[in-house]
């Protein structure tokens, strides 16, 4: 069970160092998908070896993957739209929130 | 532990994903980047298929890869300007950024490691939960049903599609 966490932390410090160095915002969006995924593999991790009778952490994997859609879809929405009207999506380039 | 078949697919499994959210976060181009984030979700859906959730492994399968990993290749050609490559950092932030990652990944391993999980039963042979069950517990409202949490994403999925129009629509 511990070698499924290792692979879950791992992949956790990779989104946060990629969150970290990052400044673009379309790769810290693909950061937070890793973060999502490692959260996603615990849950079902945690079922499987804690409580193999219940499906809780299933479930809870199951709709945090429905959130996390929802979550891109919406995020990609708010970029293309920053796109159209800075021409950019860098991080240094935004810097004023009217528009 | 002995080898024996399915530890050498579980490692092979692990290394795979490892080394691709590694990739993910390391690489300079952003199409190469969300390709790896493709293949590390691949190896996440093989995680969930060894863990016995078939269910759970082909809706990662179908919402992340053929969903997402699509949608993010679409905004990235959409949005692809002169400077999509990752600028150069100054060395100390980098060097700063990677001590932080690496001291903060050292003491969760540590925790990880040191704690001492109650294992339900030792070593059980992954069971493949069947479908049939799935679907009752999800439709259910009884103490172990999830209606609620169903009908709840369902209502933020809507919003979403509403949202999303509404953000990305010409004006």
């Amino acid at each position: 069970m511990e070698y499924y966490l290792i692979v879950s932390t791992i992949m956790l410090f990779a989104g946060i160092f990629g969150f970290f160095t990052r400044r673009n915002t379309l790769t810290m969006l693909i950061s937070i998908e890793l973060i999502l995924n490692a959260t996603d593999i615990n849950f079902a991790v945690f079922n499987r070896f804690l409580f193999p009778n219940g499906l809780e952490g299933h479930f809870f994997a199951l709709f945090s993957i429905a959130i996390s859609a929802a979550e891109t879809a919406i995020a990609i929405a708010i970029m293309i739209n920053i796109y159209r009207n800075i021409r950019s999506i860098q991080v240094k380039h935004l810097d004023e929130m009217k528009w | 532990m002995e080898i024996t078949f399915e530890t050498i697919v579980f490692f092979f499994l692990a290394a795979f994903t490892v080394v691709f959210s590694i990739f993910t976060v390391t690489t300079r181009s952003i199409v190469r980047s969300a390709t790896y984030l493709l293949f590390t979700l691949f190896g996440t859906a093989g995680i969930y298929f060894y863990l016995g959730y078939t269910f759970l492994g082909s809706v990662q399968i179908m919402v992340y890869a053929g969903g997402i990993v699509v949608l993010y290749v679409f905004s990235i050609l959409l949005t692809s300007g002169e400077n999509d490559r990752a600028e150069k950092f100054k060395r100390s932030k980098l060097i700063a950024a990677l001590g932080a990652v690496v001291a903060g990944a050292a003491i969760l391993l540590f925790v990880i490691l040191k704690h001492k999980f109650m294992p339900a039963i030792s070593e059980t042979t992954p069971v493949e939960t069947d479908i049939k069950t799935i679907g009752h517990l999800m439709m259910s409202s009884d103490k172990y049903g999830y209606l609620l949490p169903f009908e709840a994403v369902s209502i933020l999925l809507l919003a979403c599609i509403v949202g999303g129009l509404l953000i990305a629509r010409k004006r």
